[in-house]
């Protein structure tokens, strides 16, 4: 686990005079799959979510799984992405619209999760994370963490990257 | 040593009370699930945890609740040299209990000059029994082994306790511990806090350690312990004591043990 202490210190002073969180900011979110040498490859799951202080899950925003009808039911390996599972994956009922669609190829993906729908226009001020996880058969695991404030006034950029099974980990805030 | 062994599970079954000879244990092939899945459940009683090179743990009186409390067949069950082994299919959303209880009486006496060993249940024991027996000597066992398998999220229904014996009441549920953090369970004496008792928790892999590292508890009033778990994996987890409640006055004494077995998982 790799957590990433680029704090969005600007957000803290202004988080303070916002009063209410009439931002409405987009969180933009890439994540990049990372080319593996592997003689087996495949797809990782990848669960990313919006952490609260107490590590409980705010929000799910992306699950990525094997979702292909004609090949063995994927959600029997949801629970390998340990840390989502335990959270709250274990919770919800597959699929969730909006949140869950197929695995991903090698390559950085976006998740653009915009600020005037759920679970943004909701989210409460405060101290909270975006949390990245990703788990592949016959290989690794990982998770990635970027913490952030909300709201944030100004456009915030902070990333991080994992050793193994995720590479560059970005968060954009864009009010 | 074979010898040996099996003088000493004679023993047992006559002294009051002997020390932790041999454990007993149900090793699942997974603790965490979804729902639709098969577990398969190793069954034995061993010295080492958890490798089966003793004895195969019995699973006559297996018993599967499932989440909504009702009772599971087995399948494919069979027992070898070393082991016992059984399938579950998981075809409900949450925790399963998967137990072998060992109640009821042993009796040991004499008939037509030749000593006669006896064993079951308090309402055929004054059948089976003579009332004038010889040399009559009665001992009573309330033992259970179980583990437990969750499906989903996590539920309690299958963990409702039966009030016979000691059983676990979870103040953590026991399908989600992880390493490095506190978990507190009650044990339960008959339905209520089984207070001050010893518990002793030993991670599995004992073959490749020297030492067996066992992680000593004592229960507290309410019949609470915890425990941090230091590593992830398997553990084995004991606590016995002996009382006078029997079921019948022939018997003296009653052995209650509880043996569990968890998963803990890495953070």
């Amino acid at each position: 686990m790799r957590v990433m202490k680029t704090l969005l210190t600007t957000a803290i002073g202004l988080g303070l005079l916002a009063s209410a969180p009439s931002f409405a900011a987009d969180l933009d979110i890439k994540v990049e799959v990372p080319r593996i040498d592997v003689a087996e490859y495949h797809r990782p799951y990848v669960a990313v979510w919006i952490e609260n202080p107490d590590q409980s899950i705010n929000s799910h925003l992306a699950v990525w799984y094997q979702t292909d009808p004609k090949k063995e039911d994927g959600t029997q390996w949801l629970k390998d992405l340990r840390q989502w599972w335990r959270r709250g994956g274990r919770e919800l009922s597959m699929p969730v619209d909006g949140v869950t669609g197929a695995t991903r190829p090698v390559g950085v993906h976006r998740v653009l999760v915009k600020g005037t729908a759920a679970p943004l226009a909701k989210l409460a001020p405060g101290k909270y994370a975006l949390v990245v996880e990703a788990v592949r058969e016959v290989g690794g695991r990982e998770v990635v963490k970027i913490p952030f404030e909300w709201p944030a006034a100004q456009k915030q950029q902070a990333s991080a990257a994992g050793k193994a099974e995720l590479g560059t980990v970005t968060l954009e805030i864009i009010p | 040593m074979r010898t040996l062994k099996l003088a000493t599970l004679t023993l047992a079954a006559v002294l009051p009370l002997t020390s932790h000879a041999h454990k007993a244990w149900l090793l699942p092939s997974a603790t965490v699930s979804t729902v639709d899945q098969w577990i398969t459940v190793d069954a034995a009683v061993s010295n080492d945890l958890f490798y089966f090179n003793h004895v195969p743990l019995r699973t006559d009186a297996l018993s599967i609740t499932a989440p909504d409390g009702s009772q599971v067949t087995p399948e494919n069950v069979g027992t070898g040299k070393y082991r016992s082994t059984f399938d579950v299919h998981l075809q409900k959303n949450g925790t399963y209990r998967i137990a072998v209880t060992n109640g009821g009486l042993m009796a040991n006496y004499e008939e037509n000059g030749q000593m006669k060993r006896w064993r079951g249940t308090a309402a055929a024991f004054a059948k089976e029994v003579p009332a004038n027996a010889a040399k009559l000597r009665v001992s009573e066992n309330a033992g259970r082994v179980e583990t437990f398998v969750t499906a989903g999220k996590p539920t309690a229904d299958a963990l409702k306790l039966t009030n016979v014996g000691l059983e676990l009441a979870p103040v953590t549920h026991p399908n989600d511990l992880y390493a490095g953090e506190e978990a507190t369970f009650a044990l339960m004496l008959d339905g209520k806090p089984a207070v001050n008792l010893p518990v002793t928790i030993i991670a599995g892999g004992t073959r490749y350690r020297d030492a067996q590292g066992e992680i000593e508890v004592k229960t507290d009033a309410q019949g609470r312990f915890s425990v941090t778990w230091p590593d992830p994996g398997m553990y084995w987890l004991e606590a016995t004591l002996e009382d006078n409640k029997t079921s019948v006055p022939q018997a003296k004494q009653r052995r209650v043990s509880y043996v569990a077995t968890f998963e803990v998982l890495p953070q």
